[in-house]
């Protein structure tokens, strides 16, 4: 890409200080993103201005889908091994576990991932970005969780990627997540990130977060005893949903699945 | 009570979620042709009154006697299972579809679908229903509570060809009811 074709685009010290602004007249119990966050561009028009309206869940918003041995192959969590050859890169474990807000573990439910390539790459139609595709590398997994909300993926580490949100924006590395919970009100869909990762203070998606606190929650730990011998790293990362509504009904339990 | 975790905060979908979400099928909670199957359509749009080709609906609801199904196969729609859950992206024009049944009161409430709305350019994912229109709605004490003008945007308009149209806007004069439950407390 030309200096010519970015020169409509901000510079990054204009989005930096609008990040800044915005975290200043921040209150300090933002656990979630500010859905009205200007400095990601792509947010303006879409977000909602009015307030969200207060609902006691009902019936079927008490009750998230349910997935289970028919809906996924266990092959599924290993990222590396689906498109016939081994993909480059570095080859890591991401693990850890759901769990709702009151420290249950989310039992026997659907984790969905995608991710860019080692050079930052997706597989998307819509992926621009002139990084090689990795013909070993779909970039697309899929798990349930374990009897104590325990999720494991064999991966890729992805590169950081350059995107059109103001002149020479690059995307910190990270993992997208789809989580379910056990009632549909915990439904989330997410990003893990990496420890120390330089792009973090630049980033307008990141820092919709507005509390530092918060954002930590999005960066997976790097674990040594995770980590193989001659064969991957490992990195632990545990996801808290909201809190459920429902109470479990009896009989249900550990033993399903 | 309130020893209580806090949650991990949400982020945008992004751009780059077809080849990871969508699912053949997904959008079809019944077969086309069943019996009592319809279709649930409509187009998401943002504040400028532009359709989002890049979103990506979920939706949950009773089967047609007012049951929460609680069984697998979504994912593999092979067994002739309603799982009371679905999927769709929106397509290049903004417009999803699924074809399902109509799901029936739980309770003593109006019927609805619950809905969850996924965006590029959406920083968190946000919940709204798509109610039944009809007595039930009209008698139904939350939805009594909306402002007249709001609550027209919860409910779902019958198509003359008998299908059922909900449509979802993001920001501006006809902008949905978004939904805050109570375990949502930062």
């Amino acid at each position: 890409m030309t200096e010519a074709a970015t020169s409509d685009l901000e510079p990054q010290s204009v989005i930096s200080d609008e990040i800044a602004a915005l975290h200043a007249r921040a209150g300090g119990d933002a656990t979630q993103p500010r859905v009205d966050f200007p400095p990601y561009r792509s947010s303006v028009l879409r977000h909602p201005t009015k307030d969200l309206h207060h609902a006691d869940p009902e019936g079927v918003e008490l009750v998230a889908p349910v997935f289970g041995h028919s809906d996924v192959d266990p092959l599924e969590a290993d990222l590396t091994i689906q498109a016939g050859g081994d993909p480059v890169g570095e080859r890591m474990v991401v693990t850890g576990r759901i769990l709702d807000g009151a420290g249950r573990p989310v039992r026997h439910q659907l984790v969905e991932i995608w991710q860019a390539n080692a050079a930052g790459r997706y597989v998307h139609k819509k992926d621009q970005h002139p990084a090689p595709l990795d013909p070993h590398f779909t970039g697309v997994g899929r798990c349930l969780t374990d009897g104590d909300g325990g999720y494991r993926f064999t991966t890729i580490k992805p590169g950081p990627y350059p995107w059109r949100n103001h002149h020479n924006a690059w995307r910190p590395a990270h993992i997208h997540f789809s989580l379910f919970g056990t009632d549909f009100t915990q439904r989330m869909i997410t990003q893990m990130y990496f420890p120390g990762d330089p792009l973090f203070a630049l980033d307008p998606i990141y820092q919709s977060i507005t509390e530092q606190d918060a954002r930590d929650r999005l960066v997976a730990a790097y674990d040594h005893d995770l980590t193989t011998h001659e064969w991957a790293t490992g990195y632990r990362w545990d996801i808290v949903l909201t809190g459920s509504h429902a109470t479990p009904l009896e009989g249900e339990g550990d033993d399903r699945g | 009570m309130d020893e209580r975790l806090p949650a991990t905060p949400g982020q945008t979908i992004g751009p780059f979620f077809h080849d990871a979400l969508p699912y053949a099928r997904g959008h079809e909670l019944v077969p086309p042709g069943a019996p009592g199957a319809i279709r649930l359509h409509g187009s998401v749009y943002d504040g400028g009154g532009e359709p989002l080709p890049d979103a990506l609906l979920e939706i949950r609801q009773a089967d047609a006697t007012g049951r929460a199904p609680r069984v697998e196969g979504s994912l593999r729609r092979d067994g002739g299972v309603f799982t009371g859950w679905g999927r769709a992206a929106t397509d290049p024009g903004g417009r999803y579809s699924f074809t399902t049944v109509e799901p029936g009161p739980v309770g003593d409430g109006a019927a609805f679908f619950a809905v969850t709305v996924f965006a590029r350019g959406l920083l968190n994912r946000l919940f709204t229903r798509a109610y039944l229109p009809g007595p039930a709605a009209e008698a139904d004490a939350w939805l009594a509570g909306l402002d007249p003008a709001r609550r027209r945007t919860l409910l779902i308009e019958r198509e003359d060809d008998g299908s059922l149209r909900f449509d979802v806007h993001l920001q501006g004069e006809q902008e949905t009811v978004f939904l805050s439950f109570p375990e949502h407390r930062p």
